[in-house]
């Protein structure tokens, strides 16, 4: 009797024991983000909370460099988009970039050793072109989503040659031929924070042009319609937003009223600036990338591979934590003067109407 | 009220747990008992308290009178009375009148000579709210985490805890509270329609016995559970729906504090698959 007790009490422990290690052990940090009593907080594990941290740490910035002296689009040739720096803040710039995005490959990884360093040999130059262009503009332009901190190429690269949150468009898995695969119902998927929802949001809502707003805003049925599958499209992509920030529902939202914007936080306005930003980045800068990228940076169905929260916050509700990165970068704020990227502007004009066509989608419209 | 003849014989002393003899007495159909006078003081309190904060906040609308707990930065302290307090006082006043209640049970089992059955499963409901305004708020550590009292402002709370936890139907200890839920409404309906039909029969048709019901199980589902058996299942259901509620809401937040989507990942991170 004593020894199957034993047993009982020994098969308990190790259950117990295996529930638990799953688990976050109290005390956990917790925020309020709303009034006293609605339910709009935060819960955090401290271990969480410490990976965060340990994983939004700005780099120690280059020291700063005299703005005058002759400008590098006078000294070197082919300098688009940083013509306008002096040739001491451009070189800081490059050393900074090679250490943001190709710290083991250095200069060559976009400048072909023996060749002079205006050659567009390689795609990747060509690419981070584009890429310091769409930094720019997101610091000059989208001060309602970016205001206040700004990106350079480390919020999104972290020594890394692609960011490591990039998203391209869904295919479904393998299934019956002859059925159409709702591209939902697949497990350990984090696009949507390990839901049954559907896994690809990001092609609806982040670049293709639909707003996600599938709530009525009368409280009897009076014409307005939505699906229940863009309902729960939009869900997903909340869930995305809400996983990429570290951050849940409630950051933005009271959920007694999820589309009413004067019960809702103002992180809300930013997040749909945000969306708004990220649509421009995908259309305008990313997709036109394509023409150039080899087959190994595209996704299966051959498009390029595009932002969306994740690539910038990567689980911090702001990006690095909020840090102001580009104090120390200010040359990333804003667009080169008119004059000079008139030939950029017009390349990605170009590209971007001939990768529409074989970027985007046949989703249909909302 | 008058009282039923065979009641008489049950009025008897004894049984209390406190008191003695003191309240050990009857006022028209109700026995006042030790834990009735402090049952009625302090559901009247809280009551009274409850009031006092619809007086004092917006709006006598009944559905939007609201009493919300203290801001979290209170912590587990007192907050002043207008600004939580008063949410504190009512909290201590509902604890301590539902357990005044189930102790009138005890009382009330012990003077008839009964098992405790009825207060051990009221003890659930207790059990369920408990955890939710104090137990869970003491392991997250602070009152402010306990749910408002009002008709909209407690579903506004259910509501945005939930999308705390960014998908709550993923949430396990939900998942079975729910389904014991559903099932005590089955098992309640079901047991109230068969008792139905044994003894309210149409005009002209007699009374049906124990004989009809089992049989109508054993032909219809193969098995009868019988007449007792049908009551220790309803006991079962019922007071593990309260406790798995009281779970579900307990691990969120204490013992889980992301998505409860991203809980299943241990299933498909079983070693087995690989």
């Amino acid at each position: 009797m004593k020894i199957i007790n034993m047993k009982w009490f020994a098969s308990a422990a190790v259950l117990g024991a295996a529930l638990l290690s799953g688990c976050d052990i109290p005390p956990q940090e917790t925020v309020q983000r709303g009034y006293r009593g609605t339910g709009m907080e935060a819960v955090y594990s401290p271990e969480v909370l410490a990976d965060i941290v340990a994983a939004n740490q700005v780099p120690e910035a280059i020291p700063a460099v005299s703005s005058d002296g002759p400008k590098a689009g006078d000294i070197y040739q082919n300098v688009e988009v940083l013509g306008h720096l002096s040739v001491g803040e451009f070189t800081r710039l490059m050393a900074a970039i090679t250490e943001w995005v190709s710290p083991e490959q250095g200069c060559n990884y976009c400048h072909v050793a023996g060749e002079g360093f205006e050659a567009d040999t390689l795609y990747t130059k060509k690419v981070s072109r584009v890429m310091i262009a769409m930094t720019q503009n997101a610091n000059e332009n989208w001060g309602a989503h970016v205001g206040g901190a700004g990106v350079t190429c480390y919020t999104c690269h972290r020594g890394n040659n692609v960011p490591e949150y990039v998203w391209t468009i869904g295919v479904p898995p393998r299934h019956a031929s002859g059925m159409v695969h709702q591209m939902q119902n697949v497990a350990h998927q984090e696009s949507n924070a390990y839901a049954s929802l559907p896994f690809d949001p990001f092609t609806r809502y982040l670049l293709e042009d639909n707003a996600a707003r599938v709530a009525g805003d009368t409280a009897l049925p009076t014409g307005h319609e939505s699906t229940i599958e863009s309902t729960e499209y939009v869900y997903s992509l909340m869930m995305h937003y809400s996983d990429a920030l570290g951050v849940n529902c409630t950051h933005c939202h009271n959920s007694r009223a999820f589309a009413a914007w004067d019960q809702s936080n103002s992180e809300r306005v930013k997040a749909w600036h945000g969306q708004q930003m990220v649509k421009e980045m995908n259309n305008a800068y990313i997709n036109p990338t394509n023409a150039w990228l080899p087959a190994y940076r595209q996704g299966p169905l051959g498009d390029a591979q595009k932002v969306n929260c994740a690539t910038c916050h990567q689980g911090a509700y702001q990006p690095l934590l909020g840090a102001n990165m580009l104090a120390d970068y200010p040359n990333l704020s804003r667009l080169a003067p008119a004059q000079e990227p008139a030939a950029a502007m017009e390349e990605t004009t170009e590209m971007e109407s001939a990768s529409l066509d074989n970027g985007s989608t046949s989703g249909e419209a909302h | 009220m008058s009282m039923l003849t065979f009641e008489k014989k049950y009025r008897v002393r004894g049984g209390t747990l406190l008191g003695g003899d003191l309240f050990d007495f009857w006022i028209g159909p109700f026995w006042v008992g030790f834990f009735g006078v402090t049952t009625l003081f302090f559901a009247s309190l809280g009551t009274g308290l409850l009031i006092y904060g619809a007086a004092m906040g917006p709006t006598w609308n009944i559905w939007q009178i609201n009493i919300a707990p203290p801001d979290l930065s209170y912590g587990l302290a007192l907050a002043p009375l207008m600004e939580g307090g008063l949410w504190q006082i009512i909290t201590i006043c509902a604890t301590l009148a539902f357990a005044s209640w189930a102790m009138r049970q005890v009382e009330l089992s012990r003077k008839l000579g009964m098992g405790l059955h009825i207060p051990f499963a009221f003890s659930f409901a207790i059990l369920a709210y408990v955890t939710l305004v104090i137990v869970r708020p003491v392991l997250l550590g602070a009152w402010g985490h306990g749910f408002p009292y009002g008709i909209l402002s407690h579903l506004d709370w259910v509501s945005n805890v939930g999308y705390q936890f960014l998908h709550f139907h993923y949430n396990p200890a939900h998942m079975i509270a729910v389904t014991f839920f559903f099932t005590t409404a089955m098992a309640l309906s079901m047991h109230g329609s068969l008792i139905l039909m044994a003894t309210d029969p149409r005009e002209g048709e007699t009374v049906k016995t124990g004989e009809h019901e089992n049989t109508f199980f054993r032909d219809d589902i193969g098995y009868s559970i019988g007449a007792l058996g049908i009551h220790r299942l309803g006991v079962f259901v019922a007071i593990s729906a309260a406790f798995w509620s009281a779970v579900c809401i307990v691990i969120s937040g204490p013992f889980w504090t992301r998505g409860w989507p991203e809980w299943w990942n241990w299933w498909l991170e079983l070693p087995v698959w690989y």
